[in-house]
C-alpha cells in the first residue's frame, strides 16, 4: 500500500514533464538524481517487508520466551512459598519475638527458585526474616488480594529498577473438607527477579541482534531484483533514444519471458515495422528524385538538338507566310524556355540528390558582385550598388553568381527600380563574421501572405501572373545555393516600401588567410 | 572560317549542332563514333575537335588522350553535366575548354572562337625570345623550348604560359586567368585553370611536385616565377 501510494505522485510528476514537452536530455539527468526512481522504490519495499516480518517473528518471539521464563518462575515460587507455608505451624495468636522470625527464617531459606524474604503481618503484628519488618515492595492491591482469596495470590511489581515477584499466602482454618475460614495471619514473601530479568534482557537483545543482520541480508535480494527491472528498462531508454537519433535498425535483446521480455519483443516489433515504412518512404522519395532527375537528363539530349536549330528558324521566319512565321517563333523562343527549365530542375534534382558540390575558391566579393552586372548588363541606373572593396571571401563564384543574378533579376521583373545591391559584413556573434548581402528594390513589396512561400518551387506571388519570364525554381535555386555555402536567406519588406532579400554567409577568413 | 570536327554519337545533337554551325559559317564534318573521328582527322584535317564525352565504345576522353600524342589540335568537350567526374578527367587527358549541352550555336561558336583567338601581341618593347632559366619563350613564333628541347603544348597552356610569364612574380586570381586567358566569365569553371596548370606543369617543370615556373599562392591563384 505504501508503494502503491508513492507510485502515485511520482507518475504524475513524469506525465507533467511531458506534457510540457521537455527534451530528452532533461529527462534523462531527471532519472540520474530521480529520488523515488525504480530503484529505490524497489529497495525500500524490500526494507519494509524484510523489516515487518523480523520486528513481527523477534516481537511474537521475544513475548513468548518472556513469559515462559516469567511463569515458570514464578510458579515454582508460588507453589514452594505455598508448601512451606502449610507445613509450618504457627501458633495462634501470634507474638512478636525471635521465635517467630526463626519461624520465618527457615521458611525464607527454603526459597526456589531464588531466596526470599518471608513476611508476616497479623492484626497489629509484623515481622520479617529479613531486616525490616515491613517490605516496601508489596502493594496496598497484594494486600487485598490475599483477603479475597484465601489460596494465594502474586503480583510482579518493579520497584527502583529491580523486579520483583510478590507473594501472598493467607493462612486458613480447614473447617470441612470444602471449606476454610481465614485465620488473619498473612504470610508474604519477596522474590527479586534479577536473573530472569538478564535472561529476558538477553532475548531482547538476541531478537534484535537477530533482526538488524536480516535486514541488512534484504538488502542483497532488493537490489538484485531491482537490478534485473533496471537493466532491462536501461536498455530499453537507449534502444529509444538510439531509434529517435534515427538509428532504426536498433533492436533490444530478448531474454526471458517475463512482462520486460514482452515489452522488449514489442519495441522490436514496433522498430521494425518503423524501419520498414520509414525505408518504404525514402524508397519512394528517391524513385519520385530520380524520376524528376531521369526525366530532365532525358528532355536533355533532344533539347540539345532543338536549341542547336532555333537560330535557323528565327533568321528564316522573316522569309515565311506570317502564320508559318508566328508559329516557327514560338516554337524557337519555347524552346528556349524549355532549356532554361530543364537546366534548373536538373540543378534542383542535383541538391535533392545532395550532388551539388561548392567549388569555392577565395574571391574579392565586391569584384565577384560587379562581374555578376557587367555580364548580365545590368550597368545601368537600374541597379545601385554600395560594394566596399577589400571584402575577400571563400565562395564558389559560379553559384553566388547565380544567387546573385537571380535576386537582382527577380528585383527587376517583380519589384520595381532602381534595385539596390549592398555588401557589408557583421560580426553576429565575437569570432564569427557573416558576409551580408542586401537585394531591394523599390516595388510595392511581398504580401505577407507570400512571404512563408516565397522560397517554395513554382510558387507564384502573384497568382494573376500564371508564368513569369523566369522557370518559378529561381528562388528555390538561390535558397540551395546559399544554404550549400552554409549561410541563409531571408526575404522581408522595407518599413520605407519595396522588398529586400539578405542573404548571410559566414566568412572564413582565418581559415584561408595562408 | 574554321573547319570543325564534331564527334557526336546522339543523331539530332549532331545533325542540329551541324547545322547551326554550318549557318553560321563554319565548315563542319560529324561522326559518329570515336574511330571514324579519329580516321576523319587525318583527310579532314580540322581547325577544331568538337568532341561529346559519352561515346559508345571508344569514349571522348580515350579520343581526347589519343589526338594528344601526337597533335595540339584545340579540343572542346560536349558534356551533359558540368559538375561530372568525366570533366575533370577529359581537361586532364587534354582538353583545352567544354560545353555543357543543350547550348545555343552562338555559345558554340563563341567558345571556339575564344580558342582559335589570335594570341595578341605583348606589345611593342618587349624582345620577341624571352629566356626563364632553361625556358626559352618565343612569343613571335609561338614556340616553347626547355633545354633545347622543343616542348608541345596545347593552345589553352600556351596562352596560360604566354600570359603568366608576361607579368612576372605577378599573381592573377582563377577568376581573372578564366576571363583573360579562356575568354570565360569570371564566374565558369575553375578546374579549366587548375587542369591546364597541372598539365603545364607536367611539361615543363623538373618537378611537378616543386613547381618553379608556375607557382601556386593558396587563396590568391598562380604566378610566373620567381625563379
Amino acid at each position: 500500500m505504501t508503494i502503491g501510494l508513492r507510485i502515485g505522485p511520482a507518475r504524475r510528476r513524469k506525465d507533467a514533464g511531458q506534457e510540457a514537452g521537455q527534451g530528452a536530455a532533461a529527462t534523462d539527468n531527471r532519472s540520474r538524481i530521480r529520488a523515488f526512481g525504480l530503484r529505490t522504490r524497489l529497495l525500500l519495499a524490500f526494507l519494509l517487508v524484510a523489516g515487518v516480518s523480523a520486528g513481527t517473528t523477534s516481537a511474537l518471539t521475544y513475548r513468548e520466551a518472556r513469559t515462559a521464563l516469567l511463569e515458570t518462575a514464578q510458579d515454582t515460587a508460588v507453589t514452594s512459598f505455598r508448601d512451606h507455608a502449610q507445613q509450618t505451624a504457627f501458633s495462634l495468636p501470634l507474638q512478636r519475638g525471635a521465635a517467630l522470625e526463626d519461624v520465618l527464617r527457615d521458611i525464607a531459606r527454603k526459597g526456589k527458585p531464588h531466596p526470599w524474604v518471608v513476611f508476616a503481618e497479623y492484626g497489629s503484628v509484623r515481622a520479617s526474616s529479613g531486616e525490616n519488618p515491613v517490605s516496601t515492595v508489596i502493594t496496598p492491591e497484594l494486600r487485598r488480594a490475599a483477603r479475597a482469596n484465601p489460596h494465594g495470590s502474586f503480583e510482579r511489581v518493579v520497584k527502583d529498577g529491580v523486579p520483583y515477584l510478590t507473594i501472598a499466602m493467607p493462612m486458613v482454618f480447614k473447617t470441612s473438607p470444602y471449606s476454610v475460614l481465614p485465620s488473619g495471619l498473612v504470610l508474604y514473601a519477596v522474590m527479586r527477579l534479577t536473573d530472569e530479568q538478564v535472561n529476558v534482557d538477553a532475548l531482547l537483545v538476541a531478537a534484535r541482534n537477530g533482526a538488524l543482520p536480516g535486514l541488512a541480508v534484504a538488502l542483497v535480494p532488493g537490489l538484485i531484483a531491482a537490478r534485473s527491472v533496471l537493466r532491462p528498462v536501461r536498455k530499453l531508454h537507449e534502444a529509444a533514444r538510439s531509434m529517435g537519433s534515427g538509428r532504426l535498425d536498433t533492436r533490444i535483446p530478448v531474454r526471458g519471458s517475463d512482462e520486460l521480455a514482452d515489452l522488449a519483443r514489442t519495441f522490436n516489433e514496433s522498430a521494425g515495422q518503423l524501419e520498414r515504412s520509414v525505408r518504404e518512404l525514402r524508397e519512394a522519395e528517391e524513385r519520385a528524385r530520380r524520376f524528376a532527375s531521369d526525366v530532365s537528363h532525358e528532355l536533355r539530349t533532344p533539347l540539345a538538338g532543338m536549341l542547336a536549330v532555333t537560330e535557323v528558324l528565327d533568321e528564316d521566319a522573316d522569309g515565311l507566310d506570317a502564320d508559318t512565321a508566328r508559329a516557327v517563333r514560338l516554337v524557337s523562343a519555347e524552346t528556349g524556355k524549355l532549356a532554361v527549365l530543364v537546366e534548373d530542375l536538373m540543378e534542383i534534382s542535383r541538391f535533392d540528390a545532395r550532388a551539388a558540390e561548392l567549388n569555392a575558391d577565395e574571391v574579392d566579393v565586391a569584384e565577384t558582385i560587379r562581374k555578376t552586372l557587367q555580364n548580365r548588363r545590368w550597368t545601368d541606373d537600374r541597379v545601385r550598388t554600395d560594394l566596399p572593396d577589400g571584402i575577400r571571401a571563400r565562395l564558389d563564384p559560379r553559384r553566388f553568381d547565380v544567387v546573385i543574378a537571380n535576386l537582382v533579376g527577380n528585383a527587376l521583373r517583380h519589384g520595381g527600380t532602381p534595385v539596390t545591391v549592398r555588401l557589408r559584413t557583421e560580426e553576429r556573434t565575437p569570432g564569427t563574421a557573416v558576409l551580408i548581402t542586401e537585394v531591394m528594390d523599390s516595388g510595392p513589396g511581398i504580401r505577407p501572405e507570400s512571404l512563408p512561400h516565397i522560397f517554395d518551387r513554382f510558387y507564384k506571388a502573384d497568382a494573376a501572373r500564371t508564368r513569369s519570364a523566369g522557370s518559378g525554381l529561381g528562388l528555390a535555386i538561390t535558397l540551395e545555393n546559399v544554404r550549400l555555402h552554409g549561410g541563409t536567406i531571408r526575404a522581408g519588406n522595407r518599413p520605407e516600401g519595396g522588398a529586400v532579400f539578405t542573404v548571410g554567409i559566414p566568412l572564413h577568413a582565418e581559415e584561408t588567410g595562408g | 572560317m574554321p573547319r570543325v570536327l564534331l564527334i557526336e554519337d546522339d543523331p539530332s545533337v549532331r545533325e542540329g549542332v551541324e547545322l547551326g554551325l554550318r549557318r553560321r559559317g563554319h565548315d563542319v564534318r560529324a561522326a559518329a563514333t570515336g574511330e571514324t573521328g579519329l580516321a576523319a582527322l587525318a583527310e579532314f584535317r580540322p581547325d577544331l575537335l568538337l568532341l561529346d564525352l559519352m561515346l559508345p565504345g571508344m569514349n571522348g576522353v580515350q579520343v581526347c588522350r589519343q589526338v594528344r600524342e601526337h597533335s595540339q589540335l584545340p579540343i572542346i568537350m560536349l558534356t551533359a553535366r558540368s559538375d561530372d567526374f568525366d570533366v575533370v578527367i577529359g581537361l586532364e587527358a587534354g582538353a583545352d575548354d567544354y560545353i555543357v549541352k543543350p547550348a545555343r550555336p552562338e555559345v558554340i561558336e563563341a567558345r571556339i572562337r575564344a580558342v582559335l583567338r589570335r594570341i595578341e601581341d605583348s606589345g611593342p618593347g618587349r624582345p620577341a625570345i624571352e629566356v626563364y632559366g632553361e625556358l626559352t619563350i618565343d612569343r613571335g613564333g609561338l614556340t616553347v623550348t626547355k633545354a633545347g628541347r622543343p616542348v608541345a603544348l596545347a593552345p589553352s597552356e600556351l596562352r596560360l604560359l604566354l600570359h603568366l610569364s608576361a607579368a612576372p612574380e605577378q599573381v592573377f586570381s582563377r577568376q581573372q586567368l578564366l576571363e583573360h586567358v579562356w575568354d570565360h566569365s569570371y564566374h565558369a569553371d575553375a578546374r579549366l585553370v587548375d587542369a591546364c596548370v597541372a598539365r603545364l606543369r607536367g611539361k615543363i617543370e623538373d618537378e611537378v611536385g616543386s613547381p618553379r615556373y608556375v607557382q601556386t599562392l593558396r587563396g590568391f591563384g598562380y604566378r610566373f616565377g620567381p625563379l
